[in-house]
């Protein structure tokens, strides 16, 4: 297997897609000729051209539309979002038009388009570049919810999104993008959608973490086997919808704790839902009321000390797993 | 024969009884009045020429526009009289007066290509070739719609008619139909697309960023602009900081045209126009037709917010009863032929009712199918 970024991974899975299907192409902001915002694209306009790999307007909500339209009439777009904070302008086409046109249309449209881009905070950039939205978009029948955390997941990921029928909203993490992986190099490795994988094995606590969070959750893992000779487990769902709610359920009936580390804002999040599926399923297993770890209730501040104190990392996910072990 | 076809009751004829005498909405009535002063001194001018080219025509064609137009008014007339007897729920936007546009323009398609409308969307669907069967059991919500019941009165849909749908959100669906056309280029089927929208619709960003795609991409679609002049009950005045809509095309250095109508060979001319330039050029166009409907916004709405007078003048020009002048002054029609069309299209109504009525609930398991492919 061949060691990748994350970044590559998904370049590598656009690529193989794009070669497999002539219908799959990519539009989006500096995809094309600037190479990619964040050069996910890299290579791609020079190895198909203009007509696989489209360049637009600052024109968001247009664009999103662009694609809508031209799924429903046999294409597969791939529409980049320089950020999913942007995706907010084309709301209106993913969340009224895409979700929906299946269902509107008695089962006669589909509209198989993945909507990619990277989600919540980079490094200092902000309000209005950080927010994490997962939780808006899984609240919307129609649409799928997908966010890798590894360089294999992100490329077996996304392949199944292109090769999925309907919506499919790819969540990638900017901070993310330069981890690097083992990643399967057969061009047909796919990951299902709504699978979740077990990311480390442990029998005392369940940690269910994704995105940017998995790899701070493994840590705050390794350092609790270390320091308190507590077992974590930590479950990456991967797909957030729909979510692989069982092997959440099974974990904690095993360990019996549960802490929900998350990027998003705590309030109606995905975290909350989670919490609510082990409480329905597993209530008379947990020794602990859940905790979760997510990002402070306030727009995303520039300082760089305020952004690291609004963020979840390690010391707060161990203080969390120390709380429901009571330790 | 068109005296039952041309009855559509202004908006709410009797709730109108109250005028609106503000200084601006009389303002507003003498701007759509003198609007339409302006489209009948256009069409006599061109009315000798269009009687001419009219014996050209095909005389099927021309009958089977003329049938559409009946049976678009009279199903909807049907529509409201079946909305007030509780038959059909939620929202219900009556296309009366504007079926000049719908027959003009998606009659001059070939049947593979591709149309996309807003919520207003009954006459369109039908024109494209959805049945009336089938329209009206969606309206009742009935498991033989042709969206099963789902859908409803704004979302008429079918694949194999290659209709888009209606859309329910004020301009989304010119962003959709944007798409399809750049799939129809993508894909080099030689399809091109029409995209209905209303006025109102013209003051949404996605309208402006569409416009933008489609010239900077050289899309294959043809926007038709269906001006009413009213977004639900604010006056383009009121709304637009300008009049003309089909000018704004000229910021995007798109090919545009202002087109009478409620003259369905003057909006038949101009769809013709436009697609010629979208198949043989893929460049794309924008009519702004001017039209009229005689109901409110939806069946809720009681229409205070026009006079009577505005409303009355306008029904004098109705577009069933040019169309039906000019054949019978060419020689084509006779009242005989008027009286069958008017049977065929009465005919067709009652058995879509009754098509209605006898088609079952959608079973509750259609609840949750069709969310995921």
């Amino acid at each position: 297997m061949a060691i990748l970024t994350i970044r590559d991974a998904l370049n590598q899975a656009l690529r193989e897609e794009l070669l497999r299907d002539e219908n799959v192409f990519i539009m989006g902001e500096e995809v094309a000729e600037y190479d990619g915002a964040y050069k996910v694209t890299r290579g791609l306009w020079k190895e198909f051209g203009s007509k696989r790999v489209i360049d637009t307007p600052i024109t968001e909500l247009g664009f999103a539309a662009v694609g809508v339209g031209a799924a429903m009439a046999g294409l597969r777009p791939v529409i980049e979002f320089m950020t999913w904070n942007f995706s907010i302008l084309a709301a209106d086409q993913i969340i009224n038009h895409a979700a929906k046109m299946l269902y509107m249309s008695g089962g006669q449209f589909k509209v198989p388009i993945v909507f990619r881009g990277p989600n919540g905070s980079a490094y200092q950039v902000s309000s209005q570049h950080s927010h994490a939205l997962e939780a808006m978009y899984a609240n919307f029948p129609g649409l799928k919810v997908v966010m890798p955390s590894t360089p294999a997941d992100a490329k077996g990921l996304l392949k199944s999104a292109i090769r999925d029928d309907n919506p499919v909203i790819f969540m990638e993490q900017e901070r993310m993008y330069g981890i690097k992986g083992e990643v399967p190099e057969d061009e047909d490795f796919t990951i299902p959608l709504g699978v979740a994988d077990i990311k480390r094995e442990g029998t005392d606590c369940t940690i269910v973490a994704r995105s940017m969070t998995v790899p701070l959750a493994l840590d705050a893992a390794e350092k609790m086997k270390n320091e308190f000779d507590v077992s974590v487990e930590v479950i990456d769902p991967r797909t957030i919808k729909p979510l692989d709610t069982a092997t959440i359920v099974n974990s904690v009936k095993k360990t019996n704790r549960l802490v929900i580390v998350e990027e998003s804002h705590a309030f109606a999040s995905v975290g909350a839902e989670i919490s609510h599926s082990v409480i329905e399923n597993a209530f008379d297993y947990l020794d602990a009321p859940i905790r979760r770890i997510s990002t402070a209730e306030a727009p995303m501040p520039y300082a760089k000390n305020l952004e690291a104190a609004a963020l979840p990392d390690v010391n707060k996910i161990i203080t969390a797993v120390k709380e429901v072990c009571y330790l | 024969m068109a005296k039952t076809a041309t009855t559509g009751k202004a908006a709410g004829e009797k709730s109108n009884g109250q005028e609106n005498s503000s200084a601006e909405s009389r303002r507003e009535s003498a701007l759509a009045l003198e609007a339409l002063e302006i489209l009948q001194a256009d069409y006599e001018k061109r009315r000798k020429s269009q009687l001419e080219a009219i014996k050209t025509l095909d005389k099927k064609l021309l009958r089977e526009m003329l049938y559409q137009m009946v049976l678009g008014r009279k199903f909807e007339e049907k529509c409201a009289e079946v909305y007030r007897m509780g038959k059909i729920g939620g929202f219900c936007h009556l296309y009366i007066g504007q079926e000049a546009i719908a027959i003009g323009s998606i009659m001059a398609l070939e049947p593979d290509d591709m149309v996309i409308t807003s919520y207003r969307d009954h006459v369109q669907a039908m024109v494209k070739g959805i049945s009336p069967e089938a329209v009206m059991a969606e309206l009742y919500g009935k498991i033989g719609g042709c969206v099963k019941g789902k859908g409803g009165s704004m979302h008429m849909f079918s694949a194999e008619h290659q209709f888009y749908g209606g859309h329910g959100i004020v301009g989304g669906q010119i962003g959709v139909g944007t798409g399809m056309a750049f799939a129809a280029k993508y894909k080099g089927t030689g399809r091109v697309t029409l995209c209905f929208f209303g006025e109102a619709a013209v003051n949404q960003g996605i309208f402006h960023e569409s416009l933008n795609m489609a010239q900077l991409w050289k899309l294959p679609v043809i926007y038709i602009c269906e001006n009413n002049q009213y977004g639900m009950g604010t006056s383009q005045e009121r709304a637009m900081s300008t009049r003309n809509i089909a000018k704004k095309a000229e910021s995007y250095e798109m090919a545009n045209e202002f087109v009478d109508g409620m003259d369905v060979l003057a909006v038949r001319d101009a769809t013709l126009r436009a697609i010629k330039r979208a198949r043989e050029e893929s460049l794309p166009t924008l009519l702004e037709v001017r039209a009229y409907r005689y109901m409110g916004h939806s069946m809720s709405d009681p229409g205070n917010y026009r006079t009577r007078e505005e409303i009355a003048k306008y029904q004098q020009r109705d577009p069933i009863k040019l169309f039906e002048g000019s054949l019978r002054e060419a020689g084509i029609f006779n009242d005989e032929d008027f009286a069958e069309i008017e049977r065929e299209a009465a005919t067709a109504v009652e058995k879509a009712v009754e098509f209605a009525d006898s088609s079952p609930l959608p079973p509750e398991s259609e609840l949750l199918t069709d969310v995921y492919a």
